[in-house]
């Protein structure tokens, strides 16, 4: 049996964990707040551009867009989103996985695929395996403004134009609800779904200057905001997923101080009786 | 006097929703002013400053985007649209200066573009806060 020090060590050091896990466990959720407060403030502006593209992708497209064409793909981008940290359960695991698995049944040459990260631990997962990284972003703020990502965003989607890339995949974890995410992997490029998503013009614009013009400016800018919509999204799954994470270690961590404590006072009391036992012992020897 | 509800978006969050006369803006081709009651339509912005008349008139700084015209609305998606009052001056003249110092680095023709790009932006910034 452990000594009464020993345990006391391990109660005192299991209580410190404790404390920095309940404090992670709050900063979370408050910035799940935040981060849900943000995709909320993004929403309209969203709507209305998909609002427009479908507009004028379905209003009788004469206009032909590289972004809209769908060609024969010689190397597929995979867009990867985690976060900077760990401790946030099967976060960053169950994306990376997700990819790692799709890359293994799809190619077999290192020049049919590349990935673009965001976040430091995607980054170092497919630095480690020797997978090609086109481009690559760390260090973002918890809360993202659109100003932070624009380059890599608009980097990315110039690399389609120059077809440099044929086919953009997008990975990120889909908040449901502050208990549940999803992996969800979504074709982002070439933008395919819009001729199929029609369901009636609901408005004819006139366009100025025409609409090929228009198309070159509104589509490289709907696919950004699509990728800025799949970072917010990550970023709420990324502070709900370590709240959970933090809760259940928090939990743990109670469950562990009540079995040492348990443990401390049998020792505690074992020590005790001994004690007694000795002194009986020693005056009844003297007698 | 009739008037028009304009609302500005950006992916941020709406920087603005509000009534106005008149809605004076630079389209990429030439200046475009939009009144109630026009048909509905779509043009892309350059950089530039938005001016909307109305009761209060106000000045928008676009850094690019949409104009989407309907006969009572008008919506303006932007990727960053700042009101006077939201603009970091010193962050735009301290963009202005970088931009200068790289456009006559002379690099090559991406990072002069996007140079130029980022002075149009912080000269815009700067404009709009001087003629408030």
């Amino acid at each position: 049996m452990a000594s009464l020090r020993d345990i006391k060590t391990r109660i005192n050091s299991t209580q410190k964990t404790k404390q920095i896990t309940k404090a992670m466990h709050m900063v979370s959720a408050s910035k799940l707040n935040k981060a849900e407060e943000f995709t909320k403030a993004y929403d309209p502006y969203s709507a209305k551009i998909r609002e427009v593209v479908n507009s004028i992708a379905n209003s009788g497209l004469d206009a032909e867009h590289p972004m809209l064409e769908t060609r024969e793909v010689k190397k597929t981008a995979y867009f990867v989103i985690t976060a900077d940290r760990g401790l946030a359960g099967a976060f960053n695991s169950g994306v990376l996985r997700e990819v790692y698995r799709t890359i293994q049944e799809k190619h077999q040459s290192k020049d049919e695929y590349a990935v673009i990260t965001v976040g430091r631990m995607g980054r170092d997962f497919f630095r480690k395996r020797d997978i090609p990284i086109l481009k690559e972003i760390t260090g973002l703020s918890d809360q993202p403004s659109f100003a932070d990502i624009k380059d890599l965003t608009s980097e990315t989607v110039q690399l389609f134009i120059d077809e440099e890339i044929d086919e953009l995949v997008i990975f990120h974890n889909h908040f449901i609800s502050a208990i549940s995410q999803k992996v969800t992997s979504k074709k982002l490029l070439p933008l395919t779904d819009l001729k199929e998503a029609s369901g009636g013009a609901k408005s004819t614009y006139e366009y100025e200057p025409n609409q090929q013009e228009i198309l070159d400016v509104l589509l490289p800018q709907y696919a950004e905001s699509l990728i800025f919509g799949a970072l917010l999204d990550s970023k709420a799954s990324e502070h709900a997923s370590r709240m959970t994470a933090m809760k259940s270690a928090t939990d743990n961590a109670d469950e562990l101080i009540d079995d040492l404590s348990l443990q401390y006072n049998r020792a505690r009391q074992a020590a005790i009786t001994q004690e007694i036992t000795e002194i009986v012992g020693g005056v009844a020897a003297l007698e | 006097m009739n008037t028009l509800t304009v609302s500005v978006v950006t992916p941020d969050g709406p920087v603005l929703e509000d009534s106005f006369e008149m809605v004076s803006c630079k389209a990429e081709s030439g200046e475009l002013g939009v009144l109630p009651g026009h048909i509905p339509l779509v043009a892309p912005l350059s950089i530039s400053a938005v001016r909307l008349k109305g009761e209060n008139p106000q000045r928008i700084a676009l850094s690019g985007g949409f104009l989407e015209v309907r006969p009572d609305k008008v919506t303006i998606l932007a990727q960053s649209a700042e009101r006077p009052d939201d603009i970091d001056i010193e962050r735009a003249r301290a963009a202005k200066e970088r931009a200068e110092r790289r456009l006559q680095a002379k690099q090559d023709e991406i990072d002069f573009r996007r140079a130029e790009l980022a002075l149009k932006r912080a000269l815009n910034r700067i404009d709009v806060i001087e003629n408030k």
